[in-house]
């Protein structure tokens, strides 16, 4: 190859034009790496902030039980183990025994919640565990009666002011309960709005009207759906604060648009032929929209709702409005109970002080983010099963 | 009853509006709209510490200045634009025009997870990772930082509107006539000069309108603002100081034990009322503006 300069047709212009295009083309590379990375680093970060709370620290303990651990359960340890022994689980400790009567008057080995202290201190964290403890906790643990065992305390209870007896189950419920009000108010209506404009409505003011509407809706900042459902809800029609139902109603509404446009988008990709067919049987319109082109459409249909629901699930910002991030212990049992949801769980976590909570918000993202990731998998999946060129 | 349904998104609108606007003006015959647009100090509680000290009359009294809220707001949403603009905008025109097909089914999942993410765990990432890294960056040149500051909240907040922006523009970008491109190649043009000097500029009513919904979506978010940025309203600056936004004070106005006709309970419709116009002003400046450029090159996907 020659040396540039004795190229006919080396150009210096060219040359630093291809430059500037080379240049530019790796910015653009750039960008996509950059949210690529980000994205990966912040579900490393979350993970590794996270996976410690699926584990937690169990102390075997030998407890003498008699009439008087079922009066007074924390006088069932000495002073040393107090001090690492979880009061959550002393305090449920009568109740155990109420359930086992011939452990009476005998002595029992337990593998005991050790406190999060403890918990923090044994997996390597900050801990404001004192020496003593430390020293008692390393030779509990040399004797083999310290255990780090998988957390079902996490996945099985409801929150709590004690650290290690706290987990994400009534949170779960209430997001259930939330999302089934949700669905059951946003699907039919959504559905039917985009059957109406697509297929029935006449081009008018009103139909003009609702369109826009419904774009702008799609929108509008969430947190102001939270102020009409305080407003309108629960100080004008009622509803109970902090229940599902009025979250799920706020939620529904957040919804709606979205369901709407990407039904309507389904509804429109069906061919123009099958209603012409319909017609042509002498079928009435609302037949042709029930039998025939609304199966069609329903993969489609579905895929929207299950990316609104799934973006529902997620939105935290209304539900505290209406008064969704109650401390609620115990999993709510009926849609007008205190309740509260995943994200709000989340929310209330990591304010608290306590370094073992830190874990439990991670842990809890997690949880939501695996949720959110799978619906939205659902989707995909639905979508390219579905996916037809007409 | 399909029209009864349809109506119900109207009746929503309608619903929010009027419930906002009536408790709006329940706020306004207690506290004056010239002191609320334009007063400097939003310190609700002041009558609450005056009992403890001072008690003259004239400072006992409420103040509810939005000023330094408003400017938050608009800082934290420009520190999120400084961000996300470039990156959604290259991402857009890597996407459209230079990645192959296989390459785009591939990178567009990643964003569309980004776009997935709950606010409330990006909140919660910019609070535990993103604002301690800031502050042992900072104090590396003797810069004292907050553990509560606006720049980690810009930044995530910015990551956060990029898969707007990129989506957005992606369609923008892709809806240009192909022919333009053609033309520009035939005068000699390379590729990347193509990309600025014809489809850049002819794609930018649209660009632009994405921008500004990714800007309304900015200015209503409030997770990440809560968790990252601080309570406090401050008239600062200083990215470094912790800052608060229209959003963080509906929440904490409304979070608390007040009866609800207590002007601090009230001023969040009435905070909430200024939020629901500029957002409604800038969609429907951005979305008319998308319509228009779809009309233009005679595509309908919006």
């Amino acid at each position: 190859m020659k040396a540039p300069n004795d190229n006919y047709f080396y150009i210096p212009q060219i040359k630093r034009r291809n430059q500037k295009a080379a240049i530019f083309k790796y910015l653009t590379v750039l960008a996509i790496v950059f949210s690529i990375s980000f994205l990966v680093f912040f579900l490393v970060d979350i993970v590794r902030a996270g996976y410690p709370a699926f584990t937690q620290t169990y102390i075997k303990i030998e407890v003498s039980i008699n009439d008087e651990v079922v009066e007074n359960p924390y006088g069932a340890v000495n002073g040393k183990q107090l001090k690492i022994i979880s009061r959550a689980w002393l305090r449920d400790l009568p109740l155990l025994i109420k359930a086992n009567p011939s452990w009476i008057n005998t002595k029992q080995e337990f593998w005991a919640l050790a406190n999060s202290e403890v918990d923090q201190y044994l997996k390597g964290k900050e801990s404001r565990t004192s020496e003593r403890d430390r020293a008692y906790v390393d030779e509990l643990k040399n004797d083999g009666k310290v255990e780090l065992k998988f957390n079902t305390l996490f996945l099985l209870s409801g929150d709590s002011k004690i650290p290690e007896n706290s987990g994400i189950y009534s949170a779960i419920i209430g997001s259930l309960l939330t999302m089934i009000v949700t669905i059951a108010i946003a699907f039919p209506i959504g559905v039917m709005t985009a059957i109406y404009l697509e297929e029935f409505a006449p081009e008018n003011k009103l139909t003009h009207i609702i369109e826009v509407n419904i774009n702008n809706l799609a929108a509008i900042p969430s947190i102001l759906f939270g102020l009409l459902g305080l407003a309108i809800f629960i100080n004008f029609f009622g509803v109970p604060r902090s229940s599902p139902l009025v979250g799920g109603m706020t939620l529904a509404l957040m919804s709606l648009p979205v369901i709407i446009v990407s039904s309507k988008a389904a509804l429109k990709s069906v061919p123009a032929s099958i209603r012409q067919a319909g017609f042509g049987l002498g079928l009435t319109k609302w037949q042709i929209v029930r039998d025939h082109v609304l199966p069609v459409a329903m993969p489609g249909i579905l895929t929207g709702s299950i990316i609104s629901i799934a973006r529902a699930i997620g939105e935290t910002a209304p539900l505290i409005i209406v008064g969704m991030i109650a401390f609620v212990p115990d999993a709510a049992t009926s849609f007008s109970d205190a309740a509260t949801v995943l994200p709000a769980q989340i929310f209330t976590w990591a304010g608290m002080p306590e370094k073992a909570y830190l874990e439990r918000t991670a842990a809890a993202i997690v949880v939501l983010l695996v949720l959110l990731l799978s619906l939205n998998a659902v989707a995909i999946y639905l979508r390219k099963k579905f996916e037809r060129k007409w | 009853m399909l029209l009864f349904a349809s109506l119900i998104s109207v009746m929503t609108t309608f619903g929010i509006l009027l419930s906002i606007i009536f408790e709006a003006l329940h706020f306004f015959q207690t506290q004056s709209v010239s002191y609320f647009l334009f007063g400097l100090e939003w310190s609700p509680d002041t009558a609450f510490l005056e009992g403890a000290g001072r008690a003259d009359a004239a400072s006992a009294q409420a103040k509810f200045g939005a000023v330094p809220i408003f400017a938050g707001t608009f800082y934290i949403t420009i520190m999120a634009m400084i961000l996300a603009v470039p990156v959604g905008l290259m991402s857009a025109i890597f996407m459209s025009e230079y990645a192959t097909p296989k390459l785009r089914a591939q990178v567009k999942p990643f964003l569309e997870i980004l776009a997935g993410i709950p606010t409330v765990v990006y909140g919660f990432f910019a609070a535990l990772t993103i604002a301690p890294a800031i502050v042992k960056f900072f104090a590396l040149f003797g810069i004292e930082a907050q553990y509560q500051n606006a720049l980690s909240c810009g930044i995530i907040m910015g990551v956060m509107i990029i898969p707007f922006i990129s989506s957005l523009s992606d369609d923008v970008i892709s809806s240009v006539p192909q022919n333009m491109r053609n033309g520009a190649y035939a005068l000699g043009m390379n590729k990347a000069e193509t990309i600025r000097f014809v489809v850049l500029p002819s794609a930018m009513p649209g660009i632009i309108a994405s921008i500004l919904l990714a800007v309304s979506r900015a200015l209503g978010e409030t997770m990440i603002v809560v968790m990252a940025a601080g309570l406090r309203p401050n008239l600062t600056w200083n990215p470094l100081e912790d800052m608060t936004t229209v959003t963080v004070k509906i929440v904490e106005s409304l979070t608390g034990d007040q009866e609800f006709n207590n002007p601090l309970t009230l001023s969040a419709f009435a905070l909430g009322f200024v939020l629901f116009v500029v957002t409604l002003i800038i969609n429907i400046i951005s979305v008319s503006t998308i319509r228009s450029f779809h009309r233009k090159y005679k595509v309908s996907t919006l």
